[in-house]
């Protein structure tokens, strides 16, 4: 197969599998679905080379959609097959796709480790604040208060934040987007582009059973004043007016937001953004569209040296004397005839 | 080095076929070591030999205390050695607790080396002794040397500056080099030993050196004293060829680099440190050369899991763990039977349940791996009989993981794991390969297309153009892999799991009888390290001319195929486990034959005599 021509007739459509998807009608999922198979054509990865590895949960069903190779696991432990599918073969471009319950609760040390350990791959965080297949429970990104079939009279639970823990494990790529941004494909390039453990955190709309909980950032008639689209090198502005800003507060080193010609605030005092700046990253990573407008796009990309790399480099070393041969070993040290 | 060689003349020497000496000290007293490297002295003097090594679970229990005694026990002779030995002869203790735990196992008049200058009173009253031991009749029945050894290895060491602290950890070179002299050892692999560990510190290796060669030389004085009678032990008559000794972690880790070799696949080993099984990881860990990569993961489920993902993308995925690891590895297993992928799953079982003993040894773990699944969800079950089985057994592992596509789960123990003996080294070069072909071709191509012999499927990896395709752990279609909720389909999945693995006993030795008559009276029908007492055993009593015979099983899931014939020729048959009866349980099921328990969960292993009597009291009735 001449895998160069191959590559440049690929389509959105060459990504799909022959099996009926099976998600319910207006979920997000379809929409990442899609945008996923619209991003892996631009992409000089030959088909045979890819891999979806999903755990369990709705999400978790993204592997038969592809037409590619995929791997559905078990709850949570998609991160550890992905690590050992990645160090037997680092040629392989390992996509991975979960969810806030999948990733966060039963799956969450794996998630930990593999952010850490900077295994070169992408994972795909379908967050829709709830547990879906199991039928609406609330789940470690729900809101406090959040009414669900185990949580009659609202959940007690603070919410985890995927992205200020993807940081604090030591991830060196973060970024965030929702299901039906347009732009969501141009994220995954850049997820896929960073060589490392790439964390996307997509907000997924659950029609089911947590409908329209990201209202109040993606709702049409707030999103101006509740998204802020964050590029490197660029000032942090947001607003319908194109008028507010995020800035530094030095004394508290917290973030705030401020409306330009206001009380003195001029561009200058609005925070830059730098993609390379754990720190800021951090700070913005944890704006949740309450008091400040929640971050989408690359919020922190700085890559490192990643974890197959260190293997290969090992193997490679010990490697380096020439091929031994085990009745070699078997032979070394003490012996005797009898 | 004139002066390490032994000028006693031979004729004071009283020739014996078997010793067996229980080293016992502190667990900060190098008992271990000591007991090492007279295993590595008794090798290379010829004789068979067969090591146990009984240490506590704490790196390091508070010092004196009962629970803190570390010992290690080895048996070695002129004749075939089977087991580390019931009851020792010679008991070296180098505290008052170390006397206080193992006096009880001491063979009657045998001999006991004591360490006087640690019979302080504070050590006394920490091992639980009201009165020294020394000092009453307590020690009447045995032949008793009582040595300052703390004072003489503080002398023997004075010279190279060391602290008092430092000094004393010399003490187990110094009774090393008076056991050496008590049986006529040559001190010097010893010596070349601890100058290629402590090449970093010369002064350290001085000084043990130093050590050895005082407690040698004391051993030389007093005999000429005659305190104590010294031995001769002729090296063993055993098959021709090159040997060394080889610990069952060692043989385990070696015989599945060979058997990666033989299928032609590269070894991906994920796994988290456990006591007993983490012997492995550290030896595979060091063999990097020959293309294994290894994975330290950060739990159990996530060391499995790896593995699967690496058979996946075209490795033998290979996980080790010990019963409570196996346990949180269950769900992992199932999907690897649902998605048909090779597996090996080493289980260096322990004493449980929970935590249990972590150092102690048990075979209880039997029914976890055939049954200890959701779902019907068969696997084949090996188990290894000792250190260098470890490497066959391995080799069969992954012969069978990749042929028929499948999990294995691997049971050795901590006891096998960590026991020495000599091994006649095997010629990797010369065994037949059974190299792994990768499913290529597009034509036709499912992820469930079966070989008509085997049942196994095709495995087709990422990076294979064409034969992109989807799996999991939802029930599949067979043939194309597609998710099905077809009731037929599930019925007919299950009963192709079962099949593929039933299949298997065609593919493996009828089960032979390892001593005796392949029908009678008795049988004893033995898995795992229980083949060391039940061997001797029923070696001694068909010596009586006894009649009863040796059965011990490799192949524990699926059983060979003549087994349940061959059982039924015998008029009894009797299952000698470390556990509460689980491969007895098994057996009745399978062949509804009446096989009765014989159960020890002592932590120890059996003795001889324990299965003697049984074979005594079965046939007297």
């Amino acid at each position: 197969m001449n895998v160069a021509v191959t590559k440049d007739k690929l389509k959105p459509a060459d990504f799909a599998s022959d099996q009926e998807v099976r998600w319910c009608p207006g979920c997000g999922d379809y929409a990442i679905l899609k945008a996923v198979q619209r991003t892996l054509p631009d992409i000089d990865t030959p088909k045979e080379n890819y891999v979806f590895v999903s755990g369990i949960g709705c999400s978790s069903r993204f592997p038969y959609y592809m037409s590619t190779y995929g791997f559905h696991t078990i709850h949570g432990r998609a991160p550890a097959f992905a690590t050992g599918i990645k160090i037997a073969n680092p040629e392989l471009d390992v996509w991975m796709v979960t969810g806030d319950g999948d990733g966060f609760s039963i799956g969450g040390n794996h998630m930990l480790h593999v952010l850490r350990r900077n295994v070169n791959m992408q994972i795909l965080l379908c967050n829709n604040e709830i547990y879906g297949l199991t039928k609406g429970q609330y789940s470690p990104t729900s809101g406090v208060g959040l009414r669900t079939p185990s949580s009659p009279d609202g959940s007690v639970d603070t919410p985890l934040k995927p992205l200020v823990f993807t940081l604090g494990a030591g991830a060196r790529f973060a970024a965030r987007g929702y299901d039906t941004q347009k732009t969501l494909p141009d994220i995954l390039k850049r997820a896929h582009a960073h060589k490392g453990t790439s964390m996307v955190e997509i907000l997924q709309n659950c029609i089911v059973y947590n409908d329209a909980v990201f209202d109040n950032v993606l709702a049409r008639d707030v999103a101006a004043e509740k998204q802020l689209h964050v590029e490197h090198g660029k000032p942090m502005i947001f607003g319908a007016e194109k008028n507010k800003g995020i800035r530094l507060n030095t004394q508290s080193l917290t973030l705030e937001a401020v409306t330009i010609g206001e009380n003195g605030v001029t561009e200058a005092d609005i925070l830059v953004h730098d993609e390379t700046n754990r720190s800021l990253a951090t700070l913005i990573a944890d704006m949740d569209g309450h008091d400040l407008p929640a971050a989408f796009g690359v919020i922190y990309c700085n890559p490192t040296a990643t974890y197959e790399d260190g293997i290969t480099e090992k193997l490679e070393a010990a490697k380096a004397n020439g091929k031994p041969s085990l009745d070699a070993l078997l032979r070394q040290g003490h012996t005797w005839e009898a | 080095m004139n002066e390490l060689k032994i000028k006693t003349d031979p004729a004071l020497r009283k020739e014996v076929s078997s010793v067996v000496i229980r080293f016992a000290g502190d667990s900060g007293d190098g008992i271990q070591i000591t007991g090492s490297r007279f295993t590595d002295t008794t090798a290379l003097a010829g004789n068979d030999l067969a090591t146990f090594p009984d240490f506590p679970a704490e790196i390091r229990a508070p010092v004196g205390t009962t629970f803190g005694v570390s010992a290690f026990q080895i048996n070695f002779g002129s004749r075939r050695i089977e087991t580390a030995g019931d009851d020792p002869d010679v008991l070296v203790a180098l505290n008052p607790a170390a006397l206080m735990v193992n006096l009880a196992r001491l063979k009657p008049g045998g001999m006991i080396i004591i360490d006087s200058g640690a019979f302080t009173d504070r050590n006394l009253k920490k091992a639980g002794y009201l009165e020294n031991p020394l000092e009453d009749a307590s020690l009447e029945a045995y032949t008793v040397l009582d040595i300052n050894i703390t004072k003489l290895v503080l002398e023997a060491v004075k010279e190279f500056g060391l602290s008092q602290k430092e000094g004393l950890r010399c003490k187990n070179f110094w009774v090393l080099g008076l056991v050496y002299w008590i049986y006529g050892r040559d001190r010097s692999d010893t010596v070349d030993w601890l100058r290629r560990k402590f090449a970093k510190r010369p002064d350290i290796a001085d000084a043990n050196i130093a050590a050895l060669n005082a407690g040698n030389i004391y051993g030389e004085a007093s005999e000429i004293g005659g305190l104590t009678q010294l031995y001769a032990i002729p090296a063993a008559v055993m098959p021709h060829g090159l040997y060394r000794t080889v610990t069952g972690g060692e043989a385990l880790a070696w015989g599945l680099v060979a058997g990666a070799e033989l299928a032609n696949l590269k070894i991906f080993f994920g796994s988290y440190p456990i006591t007993p099984a983490s012997p492995v990881l550290h030896a595979l860990a060091r063999m990097k050369q020959f293309g294994v990569k290894t994975f330290q993961a950060e739990d159990e489920i996530a060391a499995i899991c790896s593995a699967i993902g690496a058979s996946y993308a075209g490795s033998l995925g290979i996980t080790s763990s010990s019963g409570p690891g196996i346990a949180l590895k269950g769900e992992a297993i199932g999907l690897a039977i649902s998605t048909e992928l090779p597996l090996i799953i080493v289980n260096s079982q322990r004493a449980g349940p929970s935590t249990g003993l972590p150092t102690k040894t048990e075979q209880s773990d039997l029914y976890q791996a055939v049954y200890g699944r959701n779902g019907d969800a068969p696997l084949v079950v090996l188990a290894t009989h000792g250190p260098s089985d470890c490497f066959e057994v391995a080799i069969e592992a992954c012969r069978l993981a990749t042929k028929y596509m499948t999990p294995v789960m691997l049971l050795t123990d901590g006891y096998i794991g960590n026991a020495a003996e000599p091994w006649l080294i095997p010629n990797v070069a010369d065994r037949e390969a059974f190299p792994k072909a990768f499913e290529t071709n597009a034509e036709g191509f499912e992820p469930y297309n079966r070989d008509p012999d085997t049942l196994a499927r095709h495995w087709a990896v990422p990076g294979t153009p064409g034969l992109e395709h989807r799996i999991g752990g939802i029930e599949k279609e067979d043939g194309s892999g597609n998710i099905s909720y077809e009731p037929a389909n599930h019925q007919r999945m299950t009963d192709l799991r079962r099949d593929k693995i039933l299949n298997i006993a065609n593919d493996i030795p009828e089960q032979a009888v390892e001593n005796g008559e392949t029908s009678g009276k008795l049988a004893i029908v033995g898995w795992g390290s229980t083949y060391g007492p039940i061997s001797r055993a029923v070696d001694t009593k068909l010596a009586e001319g006894k009649e009863v015979s040796h059965i011990h099983l490799r192949h524990i899931w699926p059983l060979p195929r003549n087994l349940g014939d061959l059982l039924r020729g015998f008029d009894r048959v009797i299952v000698p486990e470390m556990n509460d009866g689980q491969l007895k349980t098994v057996l009745r099921d399978q062949y509804l034959i009446d096989a009765q328990p014989l159960t020890k969960v002592t932590g120890q292993p059996f003795k001889i005599s324990e299965i003697e009597r049984a074979i005594d009291a079965a046939l007297e009735n």
